[in-house]
């Protein structure tokens, strides 16, 4: 029973990172109809802050969590702005293929600073330890990552539902043009959500800095995984990105309990099997 | 990739790429009687310019941006080496056999990708693709990390002794011409202007009244096919067959060719090809520099350069190569 508890937990942690990660992917899918592919690059480089900044300039968890994040946003902003930007009006296959070789060009870079093997990173001293639940042991800083990170799709999905900027950004969605008609700087709305995107994909990685192995290509193995987790869910609801990035990671937590042959391929064969009844994913609504 | 000028093209010996491709061809052939190109370099160069020409047929023709094509590419270099090896068939057997697998793949893959469309069918087929690569990992026949190495390729038609180079060389030009005689076939056929209708507005295509759904899958399995064709013809070439050929940067790298030499071009997935050997050749010595080159020659033929070397050299020459 021990065992079956602690895969549950290590699934949802899976789904943590799975639903920050989808999160900004059908964000940046939303306003810029492409696929993030450095999205795993911006992930990695996350969870590289964390030691670097602890070594050279002595910022701890803590300070990272508040730098991080948004100092990657801009840098995503900057990289919309500069070469996303005019490819917008081109085939959407350029957009992707050029974060593709963005996310080659920083994956060879970390390698060649820092090796494949990766460097360590230690739970800040705060979160260190565990809850003794009655039926298993919570290590503290698991259930911080869960909950952070339950958090933080929330407060997405409040941004994005319930506020003014929120029904911006759902109207360009809708309609980029129409909005624009209404004296909306849309360019602008699309920047910022590629660098919210980016922001989500950075904090995700910060958060994994502490548990899984920080190396370069942390992100590209788990972003194929996020990938089929965004095929089974769709692309086209917030509410939708979370709910399956969870209950995906849940699953994989699951099988890897009853049948732990299968727990790297799961996702894979649920995501051919909903493609055949489903063919827009779960929460899909319409054809991209 | 959907800019192009539309002209009813009409394949015939007076088509520059028929004079460029004859003339490759022949060149090719009496490199090993010149004996200064080392032939497995040109070999291995053939593989890929194959391999990439079959992922042109999808993404430049019918606009299928597959982002797994390293499966076919590496499924076809394991079976062939599987059945090298183990069951010890004769290479023409061991061909066939690939090729026989990489369709029956082909058309699995195909028939659920194909379900979605656009970025949609890229992430697809990537997963789909990573899935397999998890699938060789753990399957005792694959040998895991350390592939299936140490064969011998045995007698083609149990005449010729593929051991001996040149009659290996000759083999693989032979694969490789009659690959591109199948494309060009392929292309320049209805089925080709059907495939190029769907790849520049399917919607359109549909309210003509083609099924595109059934042209789409018979392209993927065709490609598949001749992925794997090449797969197998790498197997030869090297007498290895290892995770790395199914691994998602080879998709990856598939499409840097193509985008290098040129999508929507003949001639361009074929420099591409090359272009990629001679960088695994001549730069490996700059390690993971490779990696960040491969990079950022993608995102400067993106940004700047959409058209590949042969598609620029193709607009200025203004004609189809």
């Amino acid at each position: 029973m021990q065992a079956l508890y602690s895969q549950l937990l290590i699934g949802l942690i899976n789904g943590s990172f799975y639903a920050l990660l989808s999160l900004g992917l059908s964000l940046i899918f939303g306003l810029l109809n492409i696929v993030n592919f450095a999205h795993g690059a911006f992930f990695m480089l996350g969870a590289f802050a964390a030691p670097l900044l602890l070594e050279h300039l002595g910022i701890g968890y803590w300070g990272s969590l508040l730098i991080v994040p948004p100092v990657l946003a801009l840098g995503g902003m900057v990289l919309q702005r500069i070469v996303l930007r005019p490819l917008q009006e081109l085939d959407h296959l350029y957009g992707l293929l050029a974060t593709f070789g963005f996310a080659l060009i920083v994956q060879g870079l970390m390698q060649i600073g820092f090796g494949s093997a990766g460097l360590p990173y230690a739970i800040p001293s705060a979160l260190q330890g565990g809850q003794n639940l009655g039926f298993m042991l919570l290590p503290n800083y698991r259930g911080f990552v869960i909950l952070v990170s339950l958090a933080v799709c929330a407060s997405v999905y409040l941004l994005v539902e319930r506020t003014r900027l929120g029904a911006l950004l759902r109207a360009a969605t809708e309609n980029a043009e129409r909005l624009s008609s209404f004296g909306i700087n849309v360019p602008r709305l699309v920047t910022l959500s590629y660098g919210l995107g980016v922001g989500l994909a950075a904090l995700a990685g910060l958060l994994a800095a502490p548990m899984l192995q920080v190396r370069p290509l942390m992100g590209a193995d788990l972003m194929i995984v996020v990938f089929a987790v965004v095929v089974i869910g769709g692309m086209g609801s917030i509410l939708g990105s979370i709910v399956t990035g969870y209950s995906l990671g849940v699953i994989e937590g699951l099988t890897r309990y009853f049948y732990p042959e299968a727990s790297n391929t799961i996702l894979f064969v649920l995501m051919a099997l909903v493609l055949a009844v489903r063919p827009n994913g779960l929460f899909g609504r319409r054809e991209a | 990739m959907r800019d192009k000028a539309m002209k009813p093209h009409i394949a015939s010996t007076r088509d520059w790429r028929f004079i460029l491709f004859t003339g490759l061809i022949l060149v090719l052939a009496l490199v090993p009687l010149l004996g200064w190109v080392y032939p497995y370099f040109i070999m291995q160069a053939l593989c890929f310019a194959l391999f990439a020409s079959a992922f042109n047929l999808l993404i430049g023709h019918a606009g299928l941006a597959s982002f797994g094509h390293a499966m076919f590419f590496g499924t076809g270099g394991y079976i062939c080496a599987h059945a090298l090896k183990v069951w010890a068939v004769p290479p023409h057997w061991a061909v066939v056999f690939a090729l026989i697998a990489t369709l029956i793949l082909g058309l699995c893959v195909g028939l659920i990708a194909i379900r979605r469309q656009g970025i949609y069918f890229s992430m697809t087929t990537l997963a789909l693709a990573q899935m397999l690569y998890f699938v060789y990992l753990q399957s005792p026949f694959t040998h895991g990390e350390d592939g299936i190495q140490g064969f011998s390729r045995g007698h083609l038609f149990g005449l010729f002794d593929l051991n001996q180079t040149y009659v290996l060389y000759y083999l693989i030009l032979l694969l490789f011409f009659l690959g591109h005689v199948l494309i060009a076939r392929i292309i320049h056929s209805p089925f080709g202007d059907v495939l190029q209708a769907i790849g520049q507005n399917e919607t359109r295509a549909q309210s003509l009244g083609y099924e595109t759904a059934r042209f789409k899958a018979l392209a993927f399995v065709l490609s598949a096919g001749l992925a794997g064709l090449a797969g197998a013809m790498k197997a030869l070439v090297t007498q290895t067959a290892s995770l790395s050929d199914v691994h998602w940067s080879m998709s990856g790298d598939v499409i840097l060719m193509v985008v290098m030499g040129g999508m929507t071009t003949f001639l361009g997935p074929i420099l591409g090809g090359f272009l990629f050997a001679a960088m695994l050749q001549y730069l490996s010595v700059l390690g993971q520099w490779v990696i960040v080159a491969q990079g950022t020659i993608f995102l400067a033929c993106v940004v700047m350069f959409r058209q590949g070397l042969i598609g620029t050299l193709a607009r200025r020459l203004r004609r189809s190569l």
